[in-house]
């Protein structure tokens, strides 16, 4: 064995920054993954699930009236809220699930912030007969009551983390503390593009079905590249998933949308890359809202599929190499985004995916029509319909 | 030779563990004079971190309390300048990467080695990462402590080979905290170790009584306790170090049956 393993680096960032008790289980998983990767009974069975199950490949859909109203680029949405339970998080876990499944694991568990990837990990282990156990910040249960409902239906059960600022990194800190105490049954489906190697791997690859179609697809109906493929990242996963089969086609603009909060000028953010620096947690090397001390931030979004304080390290590495660039949007931006969207397509956004949409309607009216922007809209936004009436000010409740 | 080993040259090592600031830098000074007046061979000194993944609640609410109470990694040095002016014994570090990290690797473990702090062990770096902070503990002479766990199996004798200070073996599956079981196989793990270095082995997470330390004082050179006494801490705020100081009395005692 090599002195230092150098895998699962994007550039300076990545590692395996884990206590000692997890290394074996994280050995294992490697070398499941890498197996399973190129078996082709892996990938067919993955590819089903996918298709006859996940409703996949998800519509690219050319939004005319909104191109014609902002009058610019024509913009296309890679349409991942049209899959089975309303999100891209459905790709992963999957992927995961039945990995997991095939290294001989009998429990699935996980964190979730709004609930929507534990929802998926709930529906992908009822799917697979899997013992299910979900990690949820005891604040966002409360915020996510219905979600925390569809997690029981389906068979799981939630525990409602009451440490640190009780949302979604206390519940990723949970459900890591629950893996040391319990590895040799469970597999931590981790939901995002971020912790330790093979983590961001593994969820990469499983997301890159979304850049593949989306190529597909354009050259299928534009002959051509897109100009611009922009998503909302949080840990990144969509984002990744959409720029992946992106990355080697320099022509092709990449562009994050990170969540701003009230303003990366205030402490009420969560836009990592925009305002965190170099450091280790989580298990990986990466950038971090965090204080002088190295104390992780307590971030904030109107989103809570973004209020994150870290970001998954090969957007960082994106990022430190200029291929992609990530641009802050504020709650406001991304309300009136949300609310932009479902006047003008009918399509109510996630508010995380209204992110991307809100940079789109900056940036489309200054761009020639004849340039392409593809928004992944990586979720449906029935979900923060009471949230965002209520940011409205109109007394809603679900 | 690492000055760690003279904590293992009064029978088997018992060392306490006490989060700084927890609740002000002044119960900690207390606190630790209290645990090495009254047997204390090292003591582990955690500087908190907001997100310590690999604690229980008990040492959760510790790093809560300090962060706080206002402590940082400065002031961290400042107490241990303090405390070095009137304990000889080993002192270590326990925290997280990022507390190194963004300090500054360098500059944070030439602080270590210039006010007298003889070790580092940070749970969120493995065997793997170590050359994130090696060459500086090399540079500086510090001792960063490798940790063994129940699941480590194969990878025993690599960690143990390139062990400095002392090994820390993790008595169970899990977080910090007190339990009524452990592993089973501590004594293949120990005899493992001894089989590639003579480096002394100490083994924590979980014990919190003189029975268990008088158990596992048997399997090991030393033992570790952590959430029994910042349990203590939780209890009696600032006046804790002397109820601390009786607790490591009897621990010791119990160690050297």
């Amino acid at each position: 064995m090599s002195k230092v393993d150098k895998k699962g680096r994007f550039g300076i960032h990545g590692g395996q920054y884990i206590p000692e008790t997890l290394m074996n289980a994280i050995h294992e998983l490697e070398e499941a993954y890498e197996h399973y990767k190129n078996d082709p009974e892996f990938q067919a069975e993955l590819s089903t699930l996918f298709n006859e199950y996940a409703n996949r490949p998800s519509l690219l859909y050319y939004a005319k009236k909104m191109t014609e109203d902002l009058g610019g680029a024509k913009i296309y949405l890679k349409r991942e809220d049209l899959n089975h339970t309303g999100a891209h998080k459905v790709n992963n876990v999957l992927g995961q699930a039945l990995l997991a499944k095939k290294m001989g694991k009998t429990r699935l568990i996980a964190e979730t912030g709004a609930g929507q990837h534990g929802v998926a990990t709930a529906t992908a282990a009822a799917l697979m007969g899997m013992e299910c156990v979900v990690f949820m910040g005891e604040e966002d249960t409360k915020r996510q009551a219905l979600n925390v409902y569809r997690m029981k239906l389906l068979g799981a059960s939630v525990v409602p983390v009451k440490t640190g600022t009780a949302t979604l990194k206390d519940a990723v800190s949970e459900a890591m503390r629950e893996w040391t105490t319990r590895v040799e049954d469970t597999h931590y489906c981790l939901g995002s593009v971020m912790g330790p190697h093979p983590f961001p791997t593994i969820v990469r690859d499983f997301q890159a079905v979304i850049s593949k179609e989306i190529k597909e697809q354009m050259l299928e109906k534009e002959g051509r590249l897109p100009d611009v493929v922009m998503a909302c990242v949080g840990g990144g996963s969509n984002a990744i998933g959409s720029f992946y089969h992106f990355i080697e086609d320099k022509e092709v603009q990449l562009i994050g949308c990170e969540a701003a909060g009230r303003g990366i000028d205030t402490f009420e953010t969560a836009a990592t890359v925009n305002t965190g620096k170099l450091g280790i947690f989580h298990g990986m090397k990466s950038y971090f809202c965090q204080d002088e001390y190295g104390q992780i931030a307590p971030v904030y979004s109107i989103s809570a599929g973004l209020d994150y304080p870290g970001v998954g390290p090969e957007h960082a590495h994106l990022y430190d190499i200029g291929r992609a660039s990530y641009v802050p949007v504020t709650d406001d931006e991304a309300v009136e985004a949300f609310e932009y969207l479902s006047r003008t397509e009918g399509i109510i956004p996630a508010i995380e995916s209204s992110h991307a949409v809100a940079h789109a309607l900056k940036i489309a009216p200054t761009m020639d029509k004849d340039k392409i922007i593809v928004i992944t809209i990586s979720g449906r936004g029935d979900k923060d319909c009471a949230a965002i009436a209520r940011y409205r000010g109109e007394n809603i409740y679900e | 030779m690492s000055k760690i080993r003279e904590a293992f040259q009064n029978g088997k090592a018992f060392i306490p563990f006490i989060t700084c600031g927890d609740p002000d830098t002044e119960t900690t000074y207390q606190a630790v004079l209290a645990a090495a007046r009254n047997g204390a061979d090292l003591i582990e000194l955690g500087i908190p971190f907001s997100d310590p993944t690999a604690e229980g609640p008990v040492i959760q609410g510790a790093n809560i309390r300090a962060l706080a109470g206002g402590i940082t990694t400065d002031k961290v040095f400042e107490l241990v300048k303090r405390i070095r002016t009137e304990v000889s014994i080993p002192l270590v570090f326990m925290t997280y990467a990022n507390v190194v990290f963004s300090y500054g690797s360098d500059r944070f473990i030439k602080t270590c080695s210039e006010i007298g702090i003889d070790g580092l062990i940070i749970p969120d770096i493995p065997y793997e990462e170590k050359e994130e902070f090696e060459p500086y503990c090399e540079k500086y002479d510090v001792d960063l402590i490798s940790m063994v766990a129940p699941t480590s199996e194969d990878r025993v004798t690599m960690i143990a080979k390139e062990a400095k200070g002392f090994i820390y073996i993790v008595s169970s599956l899990g977080v910090t905290g007190m339990r009524s079981s452990f592993s089973s196989d501590l004594d293949a793990v120990v005899a493992k170790i001894r089989e590639v270095t003579d480096v002394p082995c100490a083994i924590g997470f979980g014990i919190s009584n003189p029975e268990q330390a008088e158990k596992m004082a048997k399997v090991a050179d030393g033992i570790i306790v952590g959430s029994a006494v910042v349990k203590i801490l939780e209890a009696k705020g600032t006046e804790a170090p002397e109820s601390i100081g009786a607790f490591v009395k009897e621990m010791k005692e119990a160690c050297l049956k």
